[in-house]
């Protein structure tokens, strides 16, 4: 079959990008394929999915009246195998190969695993597509003893549900914190006091150094000798980009899909966006891995844009890092890097927190656990590198406020 | 996808009173605890901003969310939370730039504005009218898909009001119209056509400056005479209706002639080279009325035409301006009702960026504080209510400020700006007490035709 736009991929960036397609180009024929079976769905709702709090037949974020009303072929249950760029062809695992006059890459990252030994030996499971939740779900009513390997967002999201559920927990997790990648170490602590609280067990900057079968389930044992026994083990050791079907295409890959400004590709029609992507960071020029769904969406809407030769587009501004995690019903919140600039106001106690750096008067970083302010409008104020050297005082006291005046003045 | 209905906030009308706020928090969560409020107003010194939800077109929250809880309802442009849905992870908060949808500790979840089914409870309670609804949307959904009338490409200066008129006018009116174009810039700017082909896609005439009303009485008659429904439209300058062609004008108006009569005032002969009409006023500069060394701007009043036309007892008199479009379109409706019994007469003011000059890019700015002024007023009269006004400025700009936005008035002198005020008060007066019923020519005009 024969497409204007082929889109590999049914999820954020996937979507977003689809939808700016749109708003250009009314008619021209766009396929989107995904290797699931599903509707469309974000891997973000999964541990909600674990929880129950989420139906699986209830997290759509489209379905088929809506690919029709936009004219969308939508293919799932075919994974893209294989890419001839110079013939603009993708093959798919059904058999069948669509030609394309441009392809948008957003395949997502997958877990990774990591290299301990035994670990493929032994039954695990991760957790990132809807089939993994519905597994995972289903193994809860059995466990007693849960294992979670990595105490990022995913092992941290589902080490609260295994509790929920009634296991009993651990997390090994080779840094000395959780969260590592969003949250500092007083932070840090606020959080893992609310799982010690509930009794989920914290191994931090331990290191599993091998996997075994036992009965039912799984032995680990930590580069310190100990043993963990369990009946659910969860490797949440990160992720990587889904590029395999990339391998021979000529598509310039490092760690990711390498993207310039606009989400284009080494080679001509092709372009990528979201976990697959490899763009520009914030904070500096080097291409990196960005991993969090808000960057997926804008990615996706810029690529979109510049497949459809929308003239509004703009360039991608860089990554910055950023997460809301909710855990036991509090709320975190990180926008922005740890490390660039100087630290304008600290405090901490048991349940709050708040951390504000900037740079030159301008605000590179704002942290806070139980304390209110507007994620968006800081991302926004950090993007923009508005000057805040006027209201640098008022800032630091009432961030919320502040940022909220200088929102309603400057883009309102 | 359509138009929606919207809350607009105007900050330099906040005094910070809260009470949007209280009412939101009470229509919402039962208490009055502004913390709970979904609009809310932030204070800086004496200054106020606002943080709520935008309803935006592309909404971030929406493409960020990962459980489906938010949807842009395509019916009524609300962006809704399905709380049984949302999963609580607070991703829609990064995506909204605006402050928009936000955490509420209270109620556990976020919470926005979904502007309560169209009834929004801080509008009501705003009592100084920095909070409002704005319902013009429906205009766009109305009117988007009606047929244009005009050729594309219509040779108006830069920034021109009055190509917006013609096109609006006659995609209401529709295309069973006779339309007359006497001389002005209506008819210059290309809509009677150019070598055998009209500017329109309804039947067009030029006629003279003088006969444009009775041209159109015959052809209304002869229709009516062959058992046809057509519409008998002029679109005029002030110059063609209140100078050369107002004996037409007003006979057509005594008689009743089923006309709507639309005149386009700009305040002067503006195509021909910005000469003087009698709807000129006072003390503007045009190249009739020239400023020098003794000239300073005209040195008479202008005519309130349509006063005059109302005092000819027409089945319907209105005003109208550009800048308030909800207003227009409603009288714009009822002229072409009115004009299917009668003689039916609209007045609008289109300020010319030419000929009054200012930047093209603030014509509509213009229209507004005319308004805003009290320099125009909005009325519309029918022979049975008598006349209403439309827009009461309660506390209008000063007169000033509406004369400094524009080239014309640069060289007024002090005593020309007192007159000029004096003026627009003496007109504000008389006008309210038309509307009161004041005047014994208003008792006499409502009391219907002799
Ligand atoms: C449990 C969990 C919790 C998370 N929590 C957060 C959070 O709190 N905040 C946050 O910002 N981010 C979070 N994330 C990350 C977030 O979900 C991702 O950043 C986001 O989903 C990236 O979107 P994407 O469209 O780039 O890729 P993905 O969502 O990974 O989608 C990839 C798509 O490509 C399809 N696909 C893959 N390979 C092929 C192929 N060969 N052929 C056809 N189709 C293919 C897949 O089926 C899928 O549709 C979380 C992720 C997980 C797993």
């Amino acid at each position: 079959m024969e497409t204007q736009y082929l889109i590999v991929g049914a999820s954020h960036a996937a979507l977003s990008a689809l939808q700016a397609i749109r708003m250009q180009d009314g008619e021209g024929s766009i396929t989107m394929v995904t290797r699931d079976d599903a509707l469309p769905y974000s891997p973000t709702v999964l541990p909600y999915v674990v929880s129950g709090r989420s139906a699986p037949e209830r997290v759509a974020l489209k379905d088929g009246a809506w690919f029709e009303q936009n004219k969308v072929g939508f293919i799932r249950g075919a994974a893209v195998t294989a890419l001839d760029a110079a013939a603009k062809r993708a093959k798919l695992s059904s058999g069948e190969e669509i030609a394309y006059g441009k392809l948008l890459l957003a395949t997502g990252a997958a877990p990774i695993l990591p290299p301990v030994p035994g670990l493929k030996d032994v039954r695990f499971h991760v957790l990132r597509s809807l089939d993994d939740a519905v597994k995972l779900k289903q193994a809860l009513p059995n466990t007693k003893q849960a294992v979670v390997l990595g105490a990022g967002l995913v092992g941290m999201h589902a080490a609260e549900n295994l509790a929920k559920a009634g296991a009993a927990v651990t997390v090994v997790e080779m840094q000395p914190r959780v969260l590592a990648g969003y949250f500092d170490a007083e932070a840090s602590a606020i959080i893992e006091a609310a799982f010690a609280a509930k009794g989920v067990k914290l191994m931090l900057g331990a290191k599993v150094s091998r996997c075994e079968t036992a009965g039912q389930g799984a032995r680990v044992t930590t580069d310190t000798g100990a043993t963990l026994d369990a009946d659910l083990l969860l490797v949440a050791a990160g992720v990587a980009p889904v590029v395999d079907y990339l391998t021979g295409s000529g598509v310039a890959i490092d760690r990711g899909v390498l993207v310039d400004d606009t989400m284009r590709a080494s080679v001509e029609g092709i372009w990528a966006a979201g976990d697959v992507a490899q763009a520009k960071g914030f904070y500096d020029e080097a291409k990196t891995l960005n991993g969090i769904l808000p960057s997926a969406v804008e990615q996706g809407r810029i690529a979109g844009m510049a497949m459809a030769g929308d003239p509004a587009v703009k360039p991608w501004p860089g990554g910055v890092p950023l997460n809301t995690y909710t855990f036991f019903g509090q709320q975190a919140v990180s926008v922005g890097s740890q490390d660039q600039g100087e630290v304008v106001r600290k405090e901490v106690d048991a349940k709050r927190y708040l951390k504000i750096v900037m740079q030159d008067n301008r605000l590179t970083g704002i942290f806070g656990i139980n304390v209110p302010f507007d994620p968006g409008v800081m991302w926004e104020i950090i993007l923009r590198r508005i000057d805040l050297a006027p209201v640098r005082e008022a800032f630091i006291a009432d961030p919320l406020k502040t940022a909220r005046t200088i929102m309603s003045r400057t883009w309102r | 996808m359509g138009a929606y209905n919207t809350i607009s906030f105007k900050p330099e009308h906040c005094n910070g009173c809260n009470a949007c706020m209280t009412a939101c928090a009470t229509a919402k969560t039962g208490s009055a605890d502004i913390a709970n409020s979904r609009i809310q107003i932030v204070a800086d010194g004496d200054a106020f901003e606002l943080a709520m939800c935008r309803q935006c077109g592309d909404p971030k929250c929406v493409s960020n969310c990962p459980a489906a809880a938010l949807d842009k309802d395509a019916g009524n442009g609300v962006i809704d939370w399905d709380g049984s849905k949302c999963v609580n992870c607070l991703l829609c908060t990064v995506g909204c730039a605006y402050g928009g949808i936000v955490y509420n500790a209270a109620a556990g979840h976020v919470v926005k504005c979904d502007t309560c089914d169209g009834d929004p409870a801080c509008v009501k309670a705003c009592e100084r009218g920095a909070l409002k609804y704005l319902t013009t949307a429906h205009i766009y959904n109305e009117v988007g898909d009606l047929e244009d009338l005009f050729v594309p490409g219509l040779a108006g200066c830069q920034g021109c009001n009055t190509e917006l008129i013609m096109r609006h006018a006659m995609r209401r009116i529709g295309p069973d119209t006779v339309l007359a174009t006497p001389p002005g810039c209506i008819p210059g700017m290309g809509s009677v056509g150019y070598n055998g082909l009209t500017g329109t896609k309804v039947p067009v005439f030029h006629p003279l400056l003088t006969n444009t009303a009775s041209m159109l009485t015959g052809i209304k008659r002869h229709y009516k005479r062959q058992g046809r429904e057509v519409n008998a439209v002029a679109l005029a300058g002030d110059g063609g209706a209140s100078d050369v062609g107002f004996q037409s004008l007003s006979g057509a108006a005594e008689r009743g002639e089923q006309i709507l009569f639309i005149c386009v005032d700009n305040e002067g002969y503006m195509n021909t080279g910005m000469q003087r009409s009698s709807c000129t006023p006072f003390g503007a500069w045009t190249s009739t009325t020239p400023v020098g060394e003794r000239g300073a701007g005209k040195t008479q009043d202008a005519k309130n035409l349509p006063v005059i036309m109302m005092m000819h007892n027409c089945e319907y008199v209105a005003t109208a301006s550009t800048a308030f479009m909800e207003d227009l379109y409603d009288k714009l409706d009822k002229a072409i009702a009115a004009s299917k019994r009668g003689f039916a007469y609209l007045h609008i003011y289109s300020p010319c960026t030419t000929g009054w000059r200012f930047p093209s890019q603030e014509n509509i700015e213009v229209a507004r504080k005319a308004v805003e002024a009290n320099f125009v007023l909005l009325w519309e009269f029918n022979p049975r209510d008598g006349l209403q006004l439309t827009r009461d400025v309660d506390q209008p700009l000063s007169i000033a400020d509406y004369l400094k936005a524009l080239g014309k008035y640069r060289h007024l002198s002090e005593d020309q700006v007192a007159h000029i005020q004096a003026t627009v008060e003496k007109n504000v007066s008389f006008i309210k007490g038309l509307a009161e019923g004041r005047h014994p020519a208003m008792a006499q005009a409502m009391s219907g035709r002799a």
